[in-house]
């Protein structure tokens, strides 16, 4: 039997690099060995990529994108499909959870440099995704055709507008009509189902192709292919993906779906925060909720919007709101080259940039928090606060990272 | 000036707080209790369907409640509806319903998920007599509504007392507080129980899954506890080898 | 990197089976609910439901056309005349005693139904698929002089007498298909339903 396996292996290696891609990404790819609790986040990414996959194809199998019949369809999946609306759940807190999972893997880069040379365009991949998957989400979410969706989207595309010469007739070519209906229904749908995600996938493959190039980083941010073994060439502090991290992260996946099962079937609305209540009523042209909110996950730079209320050299506030959170979201891709730290983890960086960091969080979950309330004069203020910490996290990085006391960095990791 | 920032920045969520938000009372809701549900599916029928549509639950659904077929059939369905599987809509026809009423009476499938089962709860007993609306009834919950108060006979009917009331500072404030004027057939204690067993089937309705959800995930924790147990043992094995 | 204690292959060997087990049943457990997705829904099971039909008002001679679980179903209230005819038929029809299962055993009988007058079938041809059309007349100038009444089918020229069965030399090569139904009272039917006392 064994032999007729080796047999049936070797007619594939002939024909397929089936065993060199085994052992050039797995089992003879060296990772650190000091990877902690934030490293756990990349594999749960893809894991919630495949479940947000799985679980929308069955769900394209019963919604249907028509404005008269999409509110009826996802009803219909939550109360006539067997099981619908398990699935339902899943998509929907699988959503909240991708953005969990990917902020907490994008702070990791930020916690030990991950985005510095050599890892920059590794980076630059993982940006670019960040986009797709608010594009997906924003995409997604008009598809239950609730009152939340609508509005929302009404909002957003009306952001579009405001871009100078080109703004009206961008809204008008986005939404396929003068307000959201059943034509932007339609194509959002398009996008949602195959654009974004073979756009998704692809970036996906690009962003394990260029990290595998140059290999991880670690919490010590120092590189362990400086010291490798003279005789079998691997690095000292290197150990084979397979076994060790393809058993550290199906520990991760399994206590991943702890937190994830607990929230599908004891809290899949999360307070209103995964699915708003103003969703389980019919979009309505006509008449519009009185608390318009993104979801959780955009309501930092919601809140950046918002807060720019003055007309300010000529441009109008509309305008300045619009530019600021497009800048806030880009500013990400300059990372790499703003942060002019020697050195690379926070264990060996100063205070300042250790105040930065902790500056900049406080401010990010803050605007957050005010971006799912109503403005009123006070919340403006901590708005405008917020946004400029934000802005000066970055703005003033070359600087503060060339002036902060490091320590010296190690030969060998940490743990 | 840092420290300063930084305290402002912490206190923000709580600054956050502030705005006046409707006193509701709770709704004390209770899936689990099938006689509750099925007294409430009686008035749901009785009293809201000849005016408000369910069209996403079907009557079949309402064996859950530990009801007959047959028993739904003939005490539950509606003419309209031909088979037990039909959802549960109304013969009125929504333009008439503006006509009359100045809206078209919302659909209920899902109430109380949008609503919330404590807005539905105080909404349903604070009707009061407003000789200046339209229907002649007036809510303090949902002011100048277009509903007419459908359970008066009831509840009997309630008016808007305004009182001027003189704290302890000297301040004068404005109360306003519903009485009950005259009595309908049942007690207060007796409505607040039946409006209380409508509300727990309008959160039946809005999800009728949800004991069923609550039950597996028990089942479904207990089964990825017994997961991580065992990957955990295989991952402190292997990791056995790593210094 | 070097181990200072022995690799435990035993202990390995157990536990990467029992995670795989555990994991193993975890995933089909987990693939059960989107397999049975795919199963009819509640919203097509409440379509598919039985159809009652009152049968009171249908004519002798004449066919009441309605639809159940998207098919038609046609029921026929045939006269005496009709009746007579179907014994003499026996060595035209390729199954004259409905042996093949096309009709709940309560209608393995002459005339394939409950009563004999009122008719109930499924009218689809049993050749491909088409509706055939309702020719009780005799003898008609388009079928020939020995047409006795009965079924015909329009795509392919397939034949079936007053009590669908299926005459011989056409494609169809079976009778058509008596539903499920029970009498409710002497004008109402239920199709889709065995009735009560009858064992399948």
């Amino acid at each position: 039997m064994t032999n007729k396996l080796s047999a049936l292996l070797g007619w594939i290696d002939a024909r397929f690099p089936l065993t060199a891609l085994w052992k050039s990404q797995l089992a003879e790819y060296y990772a650190p060995k000091n990877f902690n609790f934030w490293y756990y986040f990349g594999s749960l990414a893809l894991l919630v990529l495949v479940m947000q996959i799985v679980t929308g194809i069955v769900l394209t199998m019963h919604y249907k994108p028509d404005s008269s019949l999409a509110f009826g369809s996802v009803e219909y999946i939550m109360r006539d499909v067997p099981w619908g609306w398990l699935i339902r759940y899943m998509h929907s807190v699988g959503a909240s959870m991708f953005f969990v999972v990917v902020y907490l893997h994008m702070f990791r880069a930020m916690l030990y440099g991950s985005y510095r040379k050599p890892r920059e365009l590794l980076w630059i991949f993982g940006m670019l995704i960040y986009l797709c998957l608010m594009a997906e989400a924003f995409f997604g979410y008009l598809l239950p055709w609730g009152q939340m969706s609508f509005w929302g989207a009404q909002v957003i595309v009306n952001l579009f507008d405001a871009i100078p010469f080109v703004g009206p007739d961008l809204a008008l070519w986005i939404r396929g009509d003068y307000a959201i209906s059943d034509a932007t229904l339609n194509r959002f749908f398009a996008f949602h189902v195959i654009a974004v995600p073979l756009v998704l996938l692809a970036l996906v493959a690009a962003h394990v192709i260029a990290l595998h190039e140059v290999g991880s980083n670690n919490p010590d941010g120092i590189e362990i292919k400086k010291h490798k073994d003279p005789k079998t060439g691997i690095p000292l502090d290197g150990i084979p993906f397979h076994p060790y991290y393809t058993v550290k992260d199906m520990l991760g996946v399994a206590a991943f779906l702890i937190v994830f099962a607990v929230i599908v079937f004891f809290i899949p609305e999360m307070g209103g925060y995964f699915l708003e209540k103003n969703n389980f009523i019919p979009a309505n042209s006509l008449q519009t909720p009185t608390h318009i909110a993104p979801l959780w996950f955009f309501t930092p730079f919601y809140s950046i919007l918002r807060a720019n209320v003055f007309n300010f050299l000529w441009i109008p506030a509309k305008l300045w709101g619009v530019l600021s959170m497009a800048i806030a979201v880009v500013i990400y891709f300059f990372l790499p080259w703003l942060d002019r730290s020697p050195v690379k983890s926070i264990r060996y960086r100063g205070p300042i940039y250790k105040m930065a960091l902790t500056l900049f969080v406080i401010s990010f979950v803050t605007l957050g928090y005010l971006g799912t309330l109503p403005v009123d004069p006070l919340r403006t203020v901590l708005a405008q606060i917020g946004t400029v910490i934000y802005f000066l996290f970055f703005f003033l990085m070359p600087w503060y990272t060339r002036l902060d006391k490091t320590k010296p960095e190690p030969e060998r990791v940490r743990w | 000036m840092v420290k300063g920032v930084l305290l402002a920045v912490l206190l923000a969520p709580i600054m956050a707080f502030g705005s006046e938000e409707l006193q509701l009372d709770t709704a004390p809701v209770n899936l689990y209790d099938k006689i509750s549900l099925q007294r409430g599916v009686h008035t749901f029928v009785n009293y809201c369907l000849t005016c408000h549509n369910a069209e996403y639950m079907r009557y079949k659904r309402l064996e859950d409640l530990g009801l007959t077929d047959e028993q739904i059939k003939y005490d539950l369905m509606l003419a309209v509806a031909k088979r037990i599987g039909d959802p549960m809509t109304v013969a009125m026809d929504g333009k008439d319903a503006k006509d009359w009423f100045g809206a078209t009476p919302p659909d209920l499938s899902l109430v109380a998920r949008s609503r919330g089962a404590d807005w539905l709860y105080t909404y349903l007993r604070s009707f009061y007599r407003d000789k200046t609306t339209h229907t002649g009834w007036n809510n303090t919950v949902f002011p100048n509504v277009g509903m007419p108060h459908v359970l008066h006979e009831l509840q009997g009917t309630q008016v808007l007392k305004t009182e001027v009331e003189t704290d302890a500072q000297g301040h004068k404030h404005e109360v306003q507080q519903l009485v009950l004027q005259s009595p309908g057939t049942l007690t207060p204690l007796q409505y607040d129980m039946m409006v209380a067993d409508l509300v727990n089937y309008l959160v039946y309705m809005g999800e009728p899954e949800r004991t069923f959800r609550i039950k597996l995930g028990i089942y479904v924790l207990f089964y990825l506890a017994l997961l991580f147990a065992v990957t955990y043992m295989l991952k402190k094995e292997y990791w056995k080898d790593v210094h | 990197m070097a181990d200072n204690n022995e690799v435990d292959h035993a202990r390995r060997r157990f536990l990467i089976a029992a995670t795989t087990a555990v994991g193993g049943v975890a995933t089909v457990a987990t693939a059960v609910p989107f397999v049975a997705s795919m199963m009819p829904s509640q919203r097509a099971l409440a379509i598919g439901a039985p159809v009652e039909v009152d049968i009171g008002k249908v004519e002798s001679g004449m066919k009441l056309d309605i639809e159940w679980q998207s098919k038609p179903v046609w029921i026929v209230n045939r006269t005496k005349d009709m009746l007579a005819t179907l014994p003499t038929l026996s060595n035209r029809l390729v199954d004259p005693n409905s042996e093949v299962p096309h009709q709940p055993p309560y209608c393995k009988n002459l005339t394939r139904s409950i009563k004999p007058e009122y008719f109930v079938v499924v009218g689809i041809c049993t050749h491909l698929g088409c509706v055939p059309t309702f020719r009780p007349e005799k003898a008609p100038p388009d079928l020939g002089p020995s047409w006795p009444g009965g079924f015909f089918c329009p795509c392919h020229g397939s034949r079936f007498d007053l009590a669908g069965r299926v005459f011989k030399g056409v494609p169809a090569p079976t009778n058509l298909v008596v539903p499920s139904y029970r009498y409710v009272n002497d004008t109402k039917i239920l199709i889709g339903e065995n009735p009560k006392a009858a064992k399948s």
